[in-house]
């Protein structure tokens, strides 16, 4: 065996592997909330579709993307591995285990993992696939007249059904048509049992978060008493508490502004 | 807390040998001093059994002072007892009440296997430690002991991984049944005096490949073991091992040393 | 008949050296050609496999525990001694010499004793090579502490677990050697008997104690390293396995065992409880460094403390004895062991004991908090509080602890030569197993010290000469001798598992244990110890008629482990008692009462027992034949031990 290959087939290299794929995907979740918040602009969703447009026709970006997407592949597979190994470890159970001193979350990262993935691929299908491979989704087209910065909107049909994006600008009028994600959006966060599966999902991230990202750096060996109040910061507060509750608020907020509608 | 004698309801794992299956029995002990420890109220119970030319309830004990790691026992969901910081020998019937049920255990991984009722083969800890767990010296021709000093901090922390006693309870208590809070202490101790620098490298390579092979589970950084660790031996001596590991395997030249004298 | 202890001649300072030179070598590529038997994996034990597999013989190890790391070397706790000198307080080679010598009463070999302290020095450099972590200064050098019987600081330690650190050095290159495939080890194996060809050990039969099977082993030369045998007392601070087995049936076969009756009572532990009581705990002796040691004065305030009318920290300091620091003003506190354990039972005997029983006196660190503060000694002794709070419920911080004597050490043992061969060629005993370097008392911090001396730094020389002597030729398993001794182990297993009587082997052992606390612990008489041989003797009858045995031969049974143990133990305490009994003197741990200073002091009678008792067998229930060998002082002068 090589020697990489006996590294990662190691229990540390596996736990190197959950580790390293972990902060991957919290450092994604970061850049992900943060261009979500544009979901809270009263922009009728340009800034919005634009953000989404970009995302899924910069090259770059798309190359993470699919890094991405391996890497929650590995993190689960691992995770899948690890499991199965480590209930191996211990074929006959015990009888009676009382509440041990130690957190719920990492008790139960499995748990929590598992309604992560099925999060994501509900998640993933309805958004991102439906935006890129389904044909549904219809197009809007922002008018901004550029001496007074205002912009109307209205539905946009496309000419040819391969049609993406277009950006001109005529008589001082930038006209940006763009497919319309934020109105898939709306549609999703009108229905309750939607909402509270998300809501749900961003609590599963919240406890997921709550242990693994510190525990992260545990795997990595970057301990040190030092710093290990602001990784438990970060880890508590960002990771488990800001992220998931913006996340949350988003359905929360487009179920409530369905209401009023 | 009790004053009193009390009388008690065990629930006891009884196995005949590794490749029997085993059953819980139920047994009363009675007239139990608070002032017996834990394993002596065991004895009060066996020596009834014995005399009613019944087989004893065998587990491993020796120096009843917490320090040889002999003792086990997963006492009412936790291992060694309901006490922070002790093992099982250290602890006392005062801890309990009358009329109590008190379930008992064997350790339960993979790795330990059951030899009869609550004693356990451990000897996996021992291969571990075969694999690397030493500094290659070899008896005379080494230097002065005060030829190296080293710094009392650094001191201080080798020795807290150092009071491992390798009794396996971080195996019992972990979820998994993982074995990193009893590998990472003995890489650690040595891996941070400077006595254990020329095989640090090739030691957490040798030491992992053996604890892998035994058939432990994985660490969650959970912190089970530090929590029942009877000599309170902390995580950070995973994180140790793991910096270790990755370092060695991803960063150094040398390849795994090897031990097996081949070569 | 008089022993020849085969000690070299010339000046005492050149013995070792001179004696080293004259020893045969084996040379390195025949050395793969010998087998060695380790019996006993502690630091004796541990450390002579490790050192005699890195010289290139093949060994193979032995131990009852599940592992080699439990031995009983494992729960030492106060230190290790060794001349370094680092703390230039004037210690030296020869003072540590002449301390155990003296701690000793006069009663050890004067050419062994130079030896061990000669090699303390290199004990400690080889621990520290192995990463033993022995306490540091701020600089970084090794810090010293004092024990008893010493006015230097000369005792290294790890925190209140040196044994266990020392233990895991000795383990570590054990493992090293087991890794390299020149050990080969077995746990969970008890030895049960010697195998003799022709006058020489040729190899042992155990019994595996999880499936029962009866084996032979043979090899050029067998080490017993099974340490001592106070758990005769039943109750004492050895571990609960801690047997005489090896050495016992290694007697039977016909080494002569030494001075059987030189017990060590450790005036350090935590008091008796109760009948339930399994084991005693010790309460190292480093407390005494900062730890006062006292009594009431008059017997009424001893009965209200009893009594609980009124506590320790009640009693005024005006009606405080601190009988230690006022009966030896220089020692103090720091008296040896002996000396300090009569002196807690005189005030037991008097009736100023405290606690229920009225077996105790007090340890108090009240003045130590004061002076040091609470943080400073809970650095120091932490653990040592912790672990007495532990068993006794009781606060040491707020509290004196409570303390009285207990067996923790036998200084007596299988007789050794100076090259640590018993009578019997081939057979060897090392460690706390032989009688050889503590006389008639241990000094405190010592035990570590002879295990390692003789693991690292003797058998791996002395051994040789023997090996070279009886050449390489391999032992001939297929010798009847093999058979015939394998089946004496059988049928003494199935005599055992046939005893189907009402009583238990461990009512037994406290039995015996209760006849030899009484008769032949801190005071004997001739008396008492005519009482106890008959006593014992009759125990040993009704054992064989009406104790019960439970379960099978094949597979783990506790019940068959301890059944033999305690037969043998029962043996064993007949033969202290008939050495007590002949040694007419008192001496370090011996006291007769008969024979004592106007002061209550140990009175040594050196012209008439100035020498080792080494006692042959002669046969079931014969009386054992004894065998003097002369203790010749050339170099100290015999005197009343004086701690004054």
């Amino acid at each position: 065996m090589s020697e990489f290959k006996q590294t990662f087939n190691s229990s540390l290299g596996k736990k190197l592997i959950m580790a390293l794929t972990g902060l991957f995907l919290c450092t994604f979740l970061i850049v992900h909330v943060g261009g979500n918040l544009l979901l809270f602009k009263h922009d009728d969703g340009f800034a919005f579709n634009s953000y989404a447009n970009f995302l899924t026709h910069f090259p770059p970006i798309e190359v993470i993307a699919y890094i991405l997407y391996f890497f929650i592949i590995l993190h689960s597979v691992y995770a899948l591995v690890l499991t199965i190994k480590n209930r191996r470890a211990r074929p006959v159970g015990y009888a009676v285990t009382t509440k041990s001193p130690t957190s719920w979350s990492s008790k139960n990262m499995g748990l929590l993992g598992s309604i992560l993935l099925l999060f994501i691929v509900i998640h993933m299908g309805d958004f991102w696939f439906t935006y890129k491979y389904k044909d549904i989704l219809p197009f809007k087209e922002y008018r901004t007249n550029l001496a007074t910065n205002e912009t109307t909107v209205s539905e946009y049909k496309p000419e040819v059904p391969t049609f993406e994006r277009s950006i001109s600008v005529e008589n001082n009028v930038e006209i940006v048509r763009v497919k319309d994600l934020h109105s898939r959006i709306q549609w999703s966060f009108s229905h309750l049992w939607y909402v509270v599966f998300y809501v749900i999902a961003m609590f599963a991230v919240s406890f997921h978060l709550l242990h693994g990202f510190q525990s992260a750096f545990k795997t990595l060996g970057w301990v040190h008493k030092k710093y290990d109040g602001i990784v438990s910061f970060i880890g508590t507060w960002l990771f488990a508490v800001i992220i998931p509750l913006l996340f949350a608020l988003m359905p929360i907020v487009y179920y409530f502004q369905s209401l009023g509608k | 807390m009790s004053h009193e004698n009390m009388n008690l309801t065990l629930k006891v794992w009884r196995q005949k040998n590794t490749q029997t299956p085993g059953k819980f029995v139920t047994y009363k002990a009675e007239g139990i001093s608070p002032d017996m420890s834990f394993l002596e109220m065991l004895d009060v119970v066996n020596e009834s059994l014995i005399k009613k030319q019944e087989d004893p309830i065998h587990f491993d004990h020796d120096c009843r002072e917490g320090i040889c790691g002999s003792c086990s026992l997963y006492i009412n969901g936790r291992p060694h007892g309901p006490k922070r910081a002790i093992t099982t020998c250290q602890l006392h019937m005062r801890s309990f009440n009358d009329g109590d049920t008190v379930t008992i255990e064997p350790w339960r991984s993979a790795a330990f296997p059951v030899i009869k009722d609550l004693a356990t083969d451990r000897s996996a800890f021992d291969r571990i430690q075969q694999a690397g767990g030493f500094i290659s010296v070899n008896t005379g021709g080494v230097p002065d002991a005060n030829s190296t000093p080293i710094p009392k901090v650094v001191a201080d922390e080798a020795f807290n991984s150092a009071t491992c006693i390798g009794c396996g309870a971080c195996v019992a208590a972990c979820k998994n049944a993982s074995a990193m809070l009893f590998t990472s202490a003995k890489i650690t101790q040595l891996g941070l005096l400077p006595q254990g620098q020329p095989e640090r490298w090739s030691r957490v390579q040798a030491m992992v490949k053996q604890m892998d092979k035994e058939g432990f589970g994985n660490c969650t950084n959970t912190g089970a073991c530090e929590a029942e660790c009877p000599k309170e031996i902390t995580l950070m001596n995973i994180s140790r091992m793991n910096n270790d590991f990755f370092s060695a395997k991803l960063f150094r030249e040398e390849h795994t040393h090897d031990h097996s004298g081949n070569g | 008949m008089s022993l020849n202890a085969n000690i070299p001649q010339g000046p005492l300072a050149e013995k070792w050296s001179k004696h080293k030179f004259n020893l045969k070598l084996v040379n390195p590529a025949n050395k793969r050609k010998y087998n060695v038997i380790v019996v006993g994996t502690g630091l004796a034990g541990a450390s002579a496999a490790a050192s005699l597999a890195e010289l290139g013989y093949n060994v193979t190890a032995f131990c009852f525990q599940d592992s080699p790391r439990r031995a009983h070397s494992i729960a030492a706790q106060g230190g290790i001694n060794a001349a370094k000198n680092y703390q230039n307080d004037g210690d030296s080679v020869y003072r540590l010499f002449y301390d155990t010598i003296k701690g000793g009463d006069y009663r050890a070999r004067e050419a062994n004793v130079h030896r061990l302290a000669e090699n303390s020095v290199n004990i400690i450099d080889q621990c520290v090579a192995q990463g033993v972590p022995f306490a540091r200064e701020y600089g970084g050098l090794l810090d010293n502490r004092s024990f008893g019987g010493a006015q230097v600081s000369r005792t290294f330690y790890a925190r209140g677990q040196t044994g266990q650190q020392l233990l895991l050095g000795a383990y570590s290159a054990l493992n090293r050697q087991i890794n390299l495939g020149k050990v080969k080890m077995y746990t969970r194996h008890e030895m049960l008997d010697v195998v003799m060809i022709d006058g020489h050990a040729k190899g042992i039969v155990t019994r595996n104690l999880v499936t029962g099977a009866i084996d032979t082993h043979a090899a050029h030369a067998v080490l017993l390293c099974t340490g001592g045998y106070g758990n005769v007392f039943y109750l004492s601070t050895n571990a609960i396995g801690s047997n005489v087995t090896a050495a016992w049936r290694a007697h039977k076969r016909g080494a002569y065992f030494a001075n059987p009756c030189y017990t060590q009572i450790h005036p350090t532990c935590i008091p008796v409880t109760g009948d339930h009581q399994s084991k005693l705990t010790l309460m190292s002796e480093s407390l005494r460094n900062d730890g006062r040691v006292w009594a009431p004065k008059t017997v009424e305030i001893a009965k209200k403390l009893r009594n609980k009318e009124i506590t320790a920290s009640q009693v005024k300091e005006e009606d405080r004895d601190y009988f230690l620091e006022r009966k030896y003003p220089s020692f103090g506190n720091l008296v040896p062991r002996d000396v300090a354990s009569r002196n807690a039972k005189d005030m037991a005997d008097e009736g100023r004991g405290v606690g229920t029983s009225g077996f105790a006196v007090y340890l108090d660190f009240a003045d130590a908090i004061s002076r040091m503060g609470e943080d400073t000694v809970r650095a120091k002794y932490g653990n040592l509080f912790d672990m007495y709070y532990q068993i006794t419920d009781e606060n040491p911080y707020k509290q004196p602890m409570r303390i009285y004597p207990a067996v923790h050490y036998t200084m007596g043992g299988l007789w050794v030569d100076y090259n640590l061969s018993t009578n019997v060629p081939g057979l060897y005993a090392l460690g706390e197993c032989n009688f050889s370097d503590h006389g008639a008392n241990r000094l405190g911090a010592s035990a570590l010290m002879q295990g390692l001396s003789d693991g690292y730094f003797v058998i791996p020389y002395t051994l040789g000469d023997y090996l070279a002597t009886i050449g390489p030729k391999p032992v001939d398993k297929n010798h009847p001798a093999f058979a015939q001794t394998k089946q004496d182990v059988l049928d003494n297993v199935n005599k055992l598992l046939s005893l189907k009587g009402n009583k238990t082997v461990v009512e037994y052992h406290r039995e015996l244990g209760h006849i030899m606390w009484e008769y032949c612990g801190m005071a004997r008489s001739k008396e008492g110890l005519t009482k106890a041989k008959a006593m014992i003797k009759e125990l040993k009858a009704d054992f064989w008629k009406n104790a019960v045995v439970v379960g099978e031969n094949e597979e783990l049974n506790l019940s068959l482990e301890r059944a033999g143990r305690v037969a043998d133990f029962i043996e064993l305490g007949e033969l202290m008692v008939t050495d007590a009994l002949m040694r007419n003197e008192s001496c370090g741990g011996h006291f007769r009462i008969e024979s004592q200073t106007e002061e209550g002091e140990a009175l040594r009678d050196d012209e008439n027992y100035a020498f080792v008792a080494a006692w042959e067998f002669k046969g079931e229930n014969q009386e054992e034949e004894l065998h003097k060998e002369e203790l010749v002082f050339e170099n100290v002068k015999l005197t009343q031990r004086s701690y004054k």
